[in-house]
């Protein structure tokens, strides 16, 4: 079997992209969570800052993958996992944004208190980055089983969200005075329910490029 | 002696190939080949060299048979008429099913529209100004007209290259064929070339069934509707492997050695 050089190694370096947007990403998860706990103004821009430095590694593996296809012609599973590519880096630079989202809502806080010690919003996000690290498994893997699986556990996080939802709709209820902050809050679990969803989009990516066949594997509640 | 009912055109015609094996002398070309060519819209066919595909499509207007020694066996249906019966003409069957070949081939000796009116005058089809009509209507379908309405009386040999082609469709499409079948038809060309005759086609293939055989696979995506891919097996004998809407043979093929073909790992 002839080996297409050129085109195989385009396709490695599509998928390096692929996998080290998805630890940049992952990791602007996690800092905004923790910068969140602590109302740690300062790492929170850092946080908005850096989100540049994903849009432009998006950029980059997206460029890259048009220059493959102008030159290679790919066809067949090879377009496919290019075109698989494509989508997945535009929904983990929006996962991104989505971190950066929880940062502005750091920076809202200003002075004030976080309304609450966080809970189920730590275990939200942990979940949110364990479907992701393995959604991005299963691609490397070409592993529409994975997927499948993950995409389900999507459920999961829209459990916790609607925890997080009426556990701070008490808070509104006793007290008016503490709406903004709810507010905030919820915003926040709301922007982590979107990052599992996104993930569930990776993973129909994933069966796309291993089948050809474009299914919606999970419907969120939200 | 024609059959009755070959004599009826359809628009667009069906073409059905049916359990067709083709032999250079003893040596087997192809082995039972079956396909459903789809009327009004495009074929390609695409394989490696060697798989039997020109051999294929010399079989579906009755050229094969030419070649001293080469024999076929099977059916090829032209609206449900076997074109391999009794008492078939082989040179109706030619005149209902066109062919332009790799090379732009021109008659040398004859003028532009000598060479589109040679086809309708000795089939007796036209003749005086029903001629002139004919000749101008068909060069027009090909897309050359405006190109060449000036020059009708210059050799055919003095156009381009891509011109000489589109005069050779023209030269086809005289003689009012149903089916178009066209053998590598832009290997000669140049890009600009190509891409006018791939629009041609788009534009004829309301009215007339196309079979294109080209071993470039971009086109055989850009172009037609339906692709076959063929190859040939260790024996050397050529087969098909798949049939399919070109959409669906580019995206996501059926069978592994399609798969491998198309994404240029096949060796």
């Amino acid at each position: 079997m002839t080996t297409r050089v050129a085109l195989e190694q385009g396709l490695r370096a599509l998928e390096d992209g692929v996998v080290e947007l998805a630890s940049m990403v992952d990791r602007a998860i996690d800092r905004s969570v923790e910068a969140l706990k602590r109302l740690d103004q300062e790492e929170a821009k850092k946080i908005i800052h850096d989100d540049l430095l994903i849009n432009k590694k998006r950029f980059e593996t997206e460029e890259q993958a048009i220059e493959l296809i102008a030159t290679q012609q790919p066809m067949a599973r090879d377009l496919r996992r290019i075109i698989a590519i494509l989508n997945i880096i535009v929904d983990l630079e929006r996962m991104a944004d989505h971190a950066e989202g929880i940062a502005k809502i750091v920076l809202m806080h200003q002075d004030k208190p976080l309304l609450k010690p966080l809970i189920d919003i730590p275990r939200m996000a942990e979940k949110a980055r364990d479907m992701l690290r393995r959604s991005i498994d299963a691609f490397i893997r070409r592993d529409p089983e994975a997927a499948r699986q993950i995409a389900g556990e999507d459920d999961e996080v829209d459990a916790l969200y609607d925890q997080v939802y009426r556990e701070l709709l008490t808070y509104m209820l006793q007290d008016p005075r503490t709406i903004d902050r709810a507010t905030w809050l919820l915003w926040v679990a709301h922007n982590l329910e979107r990052i599992a969803d996104r993930v569930t989009n990776i993973c129909e990516r994933v069966i796309y490029d291993v089948t050809g066949r474009m299914e919606e594997i999970n419907v969120s509640k939200y | 002696m024609a059959g009755p009912s070959l004599q009826t055109p359809v628009r667009p015609a069906s073409l059905r190939v049916e359990g067709l094996s083709a032999w250079y002398g003893r040596r087997q070309a192809l082995r039972n080949i079956n396909l459903e060519i789809v009327p009004g819209q495009i074929t390609a066919v695409i394989g490696p060299s060697g798989c039997g595909k020109s051999t294929l499509v010399r079989c579906l207007n009755r050229l094969h048979e030419v070649v001293p020694g080469a024999r076929v066996e099977g059916r090829v249906l032209l609206n449900g008429e076997d074109i391999y019966a009794p008492g078939v003409d082989p040179v109706v069957v030619r005149r209902r099913v066109g062919m332009v070949f790799q090379r732009p081939n021109p008659f040398p000796t004859m003028s532009v529209f000598e060479n589109v009116a040679i086809g309708p005058r000795l089939n007796g089809l036209a003749r005086g100004a029903e001629l002139e009509e004919l000749v101008v209507r068909s060069l027009k379908l090909a897309a050359l007209w405006d190109e060449v309405k000036d020059k009708l009386h210059l050799p055919g040999t003095a156009l381009s290259g891509g011109q000489q082609q589109r005069l050779c469709i023209a030269r086809a499409l005289a003689v009012n064929p149903e089916v178009l079948l066209l053998d590598e038809p832009t290997t000669a060309l140049d890009p600009i070339s190509t891409l006018k005759i791939e629009d041609l086609l788009r534009q004829l293939k309301t009215e007339y069934t196309i079979v294109i055989v080209t071993h470039n696979m971009q086109q055989a995506a850009r172009v037609s509707d339906f692709t076959a891919f063929m190859l040939a097996g260790d024996d050397l004998v050529g087969e098909l492997v798949e049939f399919g809407p070109t959409r669906q043979l580019f995206t996501n093929p059926r069978d592994p050695r399609t798969e491998a073909y198309i994404t240029g790992r096949f060796g």
